[in-house]
């Protein structure tokens, strides 16, 4: 048995019991940034199958969501920081080791390109707003043309968006919940899906609502697939990680985790899809509220319960 | 840096000789002392100690920088530049000792052996000030140096060597 006391420095308010530094904000941004990624691909990806005018919405509509997801989680990451002033500093040096470099980088490409897709659909979207002065409808024509070429661009840099939400959080060998390698393509995958939800929201067609209900649904199982493996690899983990694991399973976050984010936000979901799927009358509203609702969740989950894990020594 | 448990009677001399020393605001600290009891009644052993930043080989807070202001400096010790810093928080969550914290002034601070004290030839504050003379400070690559020879000498250990940061503090036990 080993019992720890800190004295003197330790029991100082601003830095123990644990060491809280990143707050709300950052949750919330890696759900906005994960929901940007996910739209932004399923976007590209639908323009490169030449199925654009078959998929309005993935392309269209949903594609308006991307730009104030980003200017918002953006927004957040810098309410974050506790020397906001000095941000350009990040664009001073490029730092490969650094997943918050290259993440800031990619940021710094991605939300302007978001900004151009939607206007290159602007007076498709907004046909009674009139383009007052000519260089911007050129700009527009120009964008129209070179869409694709967005597209080819957007594909890359989405899904590096994507998983970088995960990889931000599992570069940090201290926090033994988060430093696990499937955090990436978990993160990824949620995105996707919440993306999927988006659309199935605001698609305007059924063919369009069950070709992303029927990926949202693969994107569910897959998700939860990739949960296991992370539940599974902590368990056949060291002493730090089994503690981690006891956060989600019989510790203070296994309501949040399993009853709102696995439960309500993907078994559920997933069910009522494939209910949907079948043919049964469901408002396909419900399970696309749940998933977004619970990869919201989920990110708050994983920031809170990840800063409270550490090495013991 | 080579302390030795033994000798640490947990004064935190050292706690406030570095706060005086450094301007460090109330409320926070950059090296603090630790009491660690372990087995069970009858057979039990207290361990005090003082700890700080470990000022690691690997330094994982250096690495997770996304602008370079931690940096190490030719000698091993690990810095941070105030104003190269955004507050991002990074390097206090990547460090397992949480030797980090985030100065009311927006920039992330922690112990710096007292670099600009190491500059003049003096000693940093907390060695300086230990009554009991536990601490000694000095050249690791120098093998007749007094920390290698205490560390040739004596049993001592190092902070969650599992971590994989090789840190620089070594502790005598």
């Amino acid at each position: 048995m080993q019992e720890e006391i800190f004295v003197s420095g330790r029991n100082i308010p601003n830095i123990d019991p644990s060491l809280e530094v990143w707050h709300w904000p950052i949750s919330v941004y890696l759900f906005l940034g994960g929901l940007a990624a996910g739209l932004l691909l399923f976007a590209a990806v639908v323009t490169i199958l030449n199925k654009d005018k078959e998929y309005p919405t993935s392309v269209k509509y949903a594609s308006m969501v991307p730009p104030v997801a980003l200017s918002l989680g953006l927004l957040a990451l810098v309410y974050d920081l506790t020397h906001p002033l000095y941000t350009w500093q990040l664009y001073t040096i490029i730092r490969l080791e650094s997943p918050m470099s290259w993440g800031a980088w990619v940021l710094l490409v991605t939300t302007p390109l978001s900004f151009l897709w939607v206007f290159s659909y602007f007076s498709e979207l907004f046909p009674k707003w009139n383009l007052k002065f000519e260089f911007l409808k050129n700009f527009e024509k120009f964008l129209k043309k070179n869409r694709k070429n967005m597209a080819y661009a957007l594909v890359p840099l989405s899904i590096i968006l994507g998983v970088y939400t995960g990889i931000l959080l599992s570069a940090f060998n201290a926090r033994p919940l988060w430093n696990n390698a499937i955090l990436g393509p978990l993160f990824l995958t949620s995105g996707l899906s919440t993306a999927a939800a988006t659309i199935i929201l605001l698609a305007k067609n059924a063919k369009e609502r069950h070709l992303f209900g029927k990926i949202d649904l693969a994107l569910i199982i897959i998700e939860l697939g990739l949960i296991v493996h992370m539940i599974m690899g902590m368990y056949a983990g060291s002493e730090v990680q089994l503690d981690a694991m006891h956060l989600l399973i019989g510790g203070e976050f296994t309501l949040m985790f399993f009853g709102f984010v696995v439960i309500l936000g993907l078994i559920i979901p997933g069910i009522l899809e494939a209910m949907e799927i079948k043919g049964y009358k469901v408002p396909v509203a419900i399970p696309a509220i749940l998933v977004l609702i619970g990869g919201l969740i989920f990110r708050f989950v994983m920031v809170e319960a990840g800063q409270i894990t550490r090495y013991l020594y | 840096m080579v302390i030795d448990t033994l000798k640490c009677v947990g004064c935190s001399d050292c706690v406030v000789a570095c706060q005086t020393e450094n301007n460090v605001p109330i409320g926070y600290c950059r090296d603090w002392i630790t009491e660690t009891v372990n087995g069970a009644y009858p057979n039990v052993e207290l361990e005090l100690k003082s700890e700080r930043c470990n000022h690691c080989e690997n330094a994982p807070c250096v690495r997770c920088c996304p602008t370079g202001a931690s940096h190490i400096i030719d000698g091993g010790i690990v810095l941070v530049t105030g104003d190269e810093c955004i507050g991002c928080g990074a390097c206090i969550e990547s460090c397992p000792y949480d030797a980090r914290y985030q100065h009311p002034e927006g920039y992330v601070d922690k112990c710096t052996f007292c670099h600009h004290r190491l500059e003049k030839g003096q000693l940093p504050a907390c060695v300086s000030v230990c009554p009991t003379k536990c601490m000694y400070f000095g050249d690791l690559d120098n093998p007749n140096s007094e920390v290698s020879r205490l560390l040739k000498n004596r049993k001592w250990k190092t902070l969650a060597p599992e971590a994989g940061t090789k840190p620089h503090v070594y502790y005598l036990i």
